[in-house]
């Protein structure tokens, strides 16, 4: 347990300077090369560089959990790398690529237990895979059918938002019903750095910290908004700190460290378990993949700004670590790597037995009972399908 | 009307008690129903439409929130998916604006996006309209913007004993719905309401008066001038159907129609500005459904293409009142 969301402040400062009381850093040497890491990273949480150095920052989760994370990972990978052939096919509809942001996605949504809730983005696909969203069910949703928009009835996840902030007041709605119920499930909201200029982002805080509901604010500091830069978007140069202005902890870490992206989220999660309130959470990462699979990012963005990203790819980072700790072998990543394959062949060939919808099926849903409007309306499409 | 109360027990009311008694049955029934807005919980509201509600259910059922309305409606979708009945105060109408975006990308279609997997039992009450002298923008009537959106219940009640019933109604209903009360109308009307739980059904209009010669469609804060307006008619030997639609979503287009049928000649009266608003839905379903049957012209009498003015010396001007209904009577009957 480090002291990162309890005390963020304290999270900024260098570790040289204020010696973290934790067990994972016995030496002066980790420390010093957790100074290191830290102003390489440019202030953020961090517990293992790209090159797989460990940082001692925190305590690192348990063998089995990192390699569970992985295979997460892995998984999303292969939904987002495969949705691109399936796109070209014409199997998928347009949807919004995120590889290259898995640890920020994988590790905060691991975080979470299948009672809590999830308000994900569009650009979530990976969050959502994570808490268990079906992959058979995710394909339906990109492909535009009905299939994929009821979510399953053992989750809390939202269909993915498409309006951009809106669900922040939503979580703090479900996360507060759930404090008034009396249960310790929490609410987990998405938000990319674009959505952080939204007036929804910036009331729910306010909300939610008055409220003391028991929220996780994930923002994702993805660098770019379509073609609008961070830069553009805001004077801001740390988006966590917006946190102190609604006073709750904001917690910045490396988005592309999934061990880092785990270990903040688990603390806010827990912190708002013990009702202690919300926490923000800024992961810093980097949309390498266009804005959607139909976007044309070279009109916009230059070779410079992607420069150095591929190196901080997160899957690699933490298959360097497995690796290098023996807690993975190339053998068993093999293994793995087919398991993932054959499971989302396994759901392509669930989501193509899929029926389209019936044209009439658009009136559905509207209301608990149709009005005879809505009734009216049903007649009028049954009768121009016979015609 | 479903009665569980006894019919012959009434107590004398103004519509706003009418709407706290209906919103202090509502919380008894039922641990879902939480009550939240702008100064609803210690205050009572500026109203005091939740007057006393906070000190006999606590401070978790009854609530202020801080200011900030897309907020509000936003937070209460959350607390409707997650099962509760959020009962939300916009304080007035006027204010509704930035949270249409909450009600029109979301509240509407919630039950829609998720396939019914999650549904909205949510009410947003508001006062709304004018009539009373308020300040700039406390006079808005943005009912159909909110008719016009889909998944959304639009209700309008103009007496307090609708109002109860029809409130009670809307805090049991699945669906969000949007509650308008006429400011006009919160304390200068009194009537015998039924004690206890009742309900009155969504989608049902009521025939104030009937007359043989003209129908005059309206609701809410215009319902009262109608009836002016009829009763001049009426001593002038016009007969006037009055009808208060009572919900704008669902809408009660039998009665609309049977009585304009009946009648032959239709004036539809609102508050609202004139273009593209619900009294022009009214038209139109009478001029689709019943234009053989109408001897004269669909008339509309409504407020202007202009925002309300805050000019108490020519309010009148704006809202629409009985001398003007009544000239719509006299210029139908005379076509």
């Amino acid at each position: 347990m480090t002291r990162s969301t309890a005390q963020p402040k304290q999270t900024r400062a260098k570790p040289s300077k204020a010696k973290p009381q934790t067990e994972a850093t016995p030496t002066d040497a980790a420390f010093d090369a957790a100074a290191a890491a830290y102003e390489q990273a440019g202030d953020m949480f961090q517990l293992i560089t790209p090159d797989g150095t460990v940082t001692g920052a925190g305590e690192l989760p348990d063998p089995e959990t990192r390699l569970r994370l992985y295979h997460q990972m892995r998984r999303a990978r292969h939904f987002d790398e495969r949705g691109w052939v399936l796109y070209r096919q014409g199997r998928l509809g347009v949807f919004p690529p995120f590889g290259g942001m898995e640890a920020s996605q994988v590790g905060t949504a691991a975080a979470l237990s299948a009672d809590d809730w999830l308000f994900p983005t569009y650009r979530d696909t990976g969050a959502a895979l994570t808490l268990g969203l079906p992959i058979a069910r995710t394909l339906a949703y990109w492909r535009t059918s009905p299939h994929g928009w009821a979510m399953p009835e053992n989750l809390k996840v939202l269909p993915f938002y498409i309006p951009i902030a809106t669900q922040y007041p939503h979580a703090v709605g479900a996360a507060l019903a759930e404090k008034r119920k009396g249960t310790k499930n929490v609410a987990m909201a998405y938000i990319g750095d674009g959505g952080s200029s939204e007036g929804d982002f910036h009331e729910a805080l306010n909300f939610a910290g008055a409220l003391e509901a028991p929220c996780v604010f994930i923002l994702q500091n993805n660098g770019w908004a379509i073609s609008v830069p961070t830069r553009t978007q805001t004077k801001a140069t740390n988006l966590s700190r917006r946190a102190e202005g609604y006073g709750i902890p904001g917690v910045r870490v490396d988005g592309n460290d999934v061990l880092a992206t785990y270990h903040v989220t688990r603390e806010a999660v827990e912190r708002a378990r013990r009702g202690e309130g919300p926490t923000l959470i800024e992961t810093v990462t980097y949309r390498v993949k266009p804005h959607t699979v139909a976007d044309d990012p070279s009109r916009y963005r230059t070779d410079a700004d992607n420069e150095g990203w591929d190196a901080k790819d997160p899957v690699l980072r933490l298959r360097t670590h497995l690796l290098s700790e023996g807690i993975m072998t190339e053998e068993s990543e093999a293994a793995l790597l087919k398991e993932v394959a054959d499971e989302f062949e396994a759901a392509l060939q669930e989501a193509d037995a899929y029926p389209d919808p019936e044209p009439a099926e658009i009136l559905d849903h509207v209301f608990a009972e149709p009005t005879p409007q809505l009734r009216r309306q049903r007649e009028q499409i049954l009768s121009e399908e016979k015609a | 009307m479903t009665a569980t109360a006894s019919k012959t027990e009434t107590k004398t009311m103004t519509m706003v008690a009418a709407i706290n008694d209906a919103l202090d049955l509502a919380l008894a029934a039922d641990d879902a129903v939480h009550i939240f807005g702008e100064d609803v919980g210690v205050m009572g509201g500026v109203f005091r439409a939740t007057d006393g509600l906070q000190a006999k259910y606590g401070v978790d059922r009854v609530f202020d929130t801080p200011l900030a309305e897309a907020a509000i409606v936003g937070m209460g979708i959350g607390m409707g998916l997650a099962g509760l009945k959020p009962v939300a105060e916009i304080q007035f109408a006027g204010f509704l604006y930035p949270a249409l975006d909450q009600v029109l990308s979301h509240l509407g279609r919630y039950r829609h996006r998720t396939r019914s997997r999650y549904h909205l039992p949510m009410v947003v009450r508001a006062p709304y309209g004018g009539g009373v002298h308020t300040p700039e923008q406390h006079a808005d009537s943005p009912e159909a913007i909110l008719a016009h959106t889909p998944g959304i219940k639009v209700v309008i009640p103009s007496t307090p004993a609708d109002a109860k019933g029809l409130l009670l109604s809307a805090i049991n209903d699945p669906d969000p719905v949007f509650f308008f009360e006429a400011i006009k109308l919160y304390r200068s009307v009194k009537e015998d309401v039924p004690v206890g739980d009742y309900r009155i059904p969504l989608g049902q209009a009521r025939v104030v008066t009937e007359g043989d010669d003209v129908t005059v469609i309206c609701y809410g804060g215009m319902v009262e001038v109608a009836q002016k307006a009829a009763a001049a008619a009426q001593s002038a030997g016009i007969g006037v159907e009055v009808i208060d639609l009572r919900t704008l979503v669902p809408l009660d287009t039998d009665t609309i129609l049977a009585s304009v049928q009946k009648t032959g000649r239709a004036v539809v009266v609102t508050e609202a500005p004139r273009t593209g608003g619900f009294h022009s839905e009214i038209s139109a379903v009478i001029a689709e459904e019943a234009i053989e049957f109408l001897r004269a012209p669909i008339v509309r009498v409504t407020g202007f293409d202009a925002p309300y003015p805050p000019f108490t010396a020519v309010e009148d001007v704006y809202r629409p009142n009985a001398v003007r209904v009544a000239k719509a009577i006299k210029s139908v009957m005379g076509y």
